[in-house]
């Protein structure tokens, strides 16, 4: 009689389990079926989406295009490149010129923008041990390296293929160096993870690091460091944003969302997109963590940025190759005034119409 | 010290005014472990039921393999996963890579082995004078499973809570397979990762106490039920 009690008390909580898991099972589905919204998936760098900038243009681009449903992965540009290369990703939003090149001649990609820059900072302990407060970067990583090698200082790598790590290795070879060969030596640290938990290491260390100025911002405000910069601004240190869509004609990337794609490239080159970047941390941090790159060809408010830009962040003369440009509409139609802006920049009167002309274009 | 004691208030201050954002993270790692775990169990609990009851050439290796597999690297799992989901991969017509699909059946092959070897080990705990009675009263085969299944029952359950502890509480697979998407595949440990990446400990700590919390009151209320059961 007790037997059958609990068999049938066993058997009611078997069935409640069981639909349970049905009923989870079902709202999780619905959850996770925010369709019919085609989804936008974007891998991109860890400094971006560490500041919490992504999160910004999701919402903000959503309100705009409800019928997509943006996601941001979040990897070192070298993964994110790979990821997109897969066929995992429907564009990417990154930092390495070189890189981006490769990714755009072996047909993976089309349509490149830049559309944003800011500037590397090499950051490290307030008492300096190397000495390279005020240095050109190639002379303070050279400051850091005999520092190193005497047992003084100590450098903190991201060691993850970043665009930051990429950044980091022209620095070392500037001066002649390999990163390889470095990586035997003692002082020469990698933390092979994102920039806030490099700065971290490089702070509990007491060590020099390379990073992007929104990432030490972030972290300097949020008390997590408090390494100073020691190393800022200068052609070397340029650290360019752009966008690449997945090329439709990869026989990896027939599935790609180009047209999503290709919304979320002319958002962020539309003057709102490009608000976004010039407003977002000025409330926390009293200045942009990204500047607006379109912006600034329009308001030609720093000539020799627009310079550098397009000497680090250009092929052949363009920020996308002829060949690498599919249905493109008139997104390069600003990009044609470039070279003749650059022409102009010496005469100040010519200077002022082409920025007209550039305003007439955009309207 | 400050920093952690603040952390910690304000953790408590984010759970108890329920946080929009908190109860979705922990809602999302709710369902999408809980029907990791009974995704695993619809082919487990068979699988033990047969390496438990009966008796085949090869059964010590297929029950020494299950409980090597147990220890199992997240990572590693993630990574073969990865490429068996990922659009250029076999599995790729699909696309479930980057979706809380992806996450569960990450998280029901992880905790396969779990529920296979612990569900066995109940199973076999039953005295085997049981399986005699039923057979000599006139139970078939099937039958005598069940009387054994039900006289588990409760090794049976406390694997499968086991599994959905092992689920819940990993990190590798749910990285590498949901990508950490805010409000899509963010769970509780990738958001516990991502913000203390980010240096938002107090929400780390509001997190990783709801993360316990769970973990924790779940075995605490398997143990009294076995005990009130008895």
């Amino acid at each position: 009689m007790s037997r059958s009690a609990i068999t049938k008390l066993q058997a009611s909580i078997l069935l409640v389990l069981v639909l349970a898991g049905v009923g989870l099972a079902v709202y999780g589905y619905s959850l996770a079926q925010p369709q019919p919204r085609a989804r936008l998936i974007v891998s991109t760098t860890t400094s971006l989406y560490e500041t919490g900038f992504l999160d910004e243009l999701k919402s903000k681009f959503e309100l705009k295009y409800p019928n997509l449903n943006v996601s941001f992965i979040s990897q070192g540009t070298g993964l994110a490149i790979q990821t997109a290369m897969r066929g995992d990703a429907d564009m990417i939003l990154v930092h390495d010129p070189a890189r981006e090149l490769q990714f755009l001649t072996g047909g993976y990609g089309v349509n490149r923008k830049i559309v944003a820059y800011n500037f590397f900072v090499v950051v490290g302990p307030s008492e300096d041990p190397a000495g390279i407060m005020g240095k050109s970067p190639s002379d303070a990583v050279k400051a850091i390296r005999s520092a190193g090698l005497s047992g003084t200082a100590v450098w903190v790598s991201r060691g993850d293929d970043s665009g930051t790590h990429s950044k980091e290795k022209s620095l070392w070879k500037a001066i002649g160096l390999d990163a390889k060969q470095l990586r035997a030596e003692k002082w020469y640290l990698e933390a092979g993870s994102g920039m806030t938990a490099t700065l971290k290491l490089a702070n509990e260390k007491r060590g020099y690091t390379l990073t992007d100025i929104g990432s030490y911002l972030l972290n300097f405000n949020n008390h997590n460091i408090d390494l100073v910069k020691l190393v800022e601004s200068g052609k070397s240190m340029l650290n360019v944003y752009s966008v690449i869509a997945d090329n439709p004609k990869n026989a990896n990337m027939t599935k790609a969302n180009f047209e999503g794609a290709m919304q979320l490239i002319k958002y962020l080159v539309s003057s709102e997109g490009q608000d976004l970047f010039a407003n977002f941390g000025v409330s926390n941090y009293g200045i942009p963590l990204f500047s607006p790159y379109i912006k600034l060809l329009e308001t030609q408010s720093d000539p020799q940025v627009i310079k550098w830009v397009s000497e680090l962040g250009f092929f052949e003369g363009s920020e996308c190759p002829q060949q690498s440009r599919y249905q493109a509409d008139d997104l390069y139609s600003i990009q044609a005034a470039v070279p003749a802006l650059l022409v102009s920049l010496q005469t100040g009167a010519e200077q002022r119409k082409t920025t007209h002309w550039i305003r007439s274009l955009k309207a | 010290m400050d920093p952690i004691i603040e952390g910690i208030i304000r953790a408590l201050d984010l759970i108890l005014s329920g946080d929009p954002e908190v109860l979705s993270i922990t809602a999302l790692s709710l369902l999408v472990s809980a029907f990791g775990t009974m995704l695993a169990c619809v082919w487990s609990i068979p699988v033990s039921t047969v390496l438990a009851l009966r008796s085949f050439r090869g059964k010590r290796f297929v029950k020494g393999l299950f409980n090597a597999l147990i220890g199992v690297p997240t990572v590693a799992l993630g990574l073969y996963l990865y490429l068996l989901l990922s659009r250029a991969g076999p599995l790729g017509y699909f696309q479930l890579l980057y979706t809380p699909y992806a996450i569960m059946i990450g998280q029901a092959a992880l905790v396969t082995p779990i529920v296979v070897s612990f569900a066995t080990g109940a199973l076999e705990s039953v005295d085997p004078d049981l399986r005699t009675l039923a057979r000599t009263l006139g139970a078939s085969e099937l039958q005598t499973y069940g009387v054994v299944i039900r006289e588990a029952f409760w090794g049976v359950v406390l694997a499968v809570i086991a599994a959905f502890n092992r689920a819940f509480a990993e990190l590798g697979i749910a990285m590498m397979l949901g990508g950490n998407i805010r409000n899509l595949t963010r769970v509780l440990t990738t958001a516990i990762a991502l913000e203390t990446a980010r240096g938002e400990i107090a929400l780390s700590i509001a997190l990783s106490f709801i993360l316990l919390g769970i973990v924790m009151s779940l075995s605490i209320a398997i143990n009294l039920a076995r005990k009130s059961a008895r």
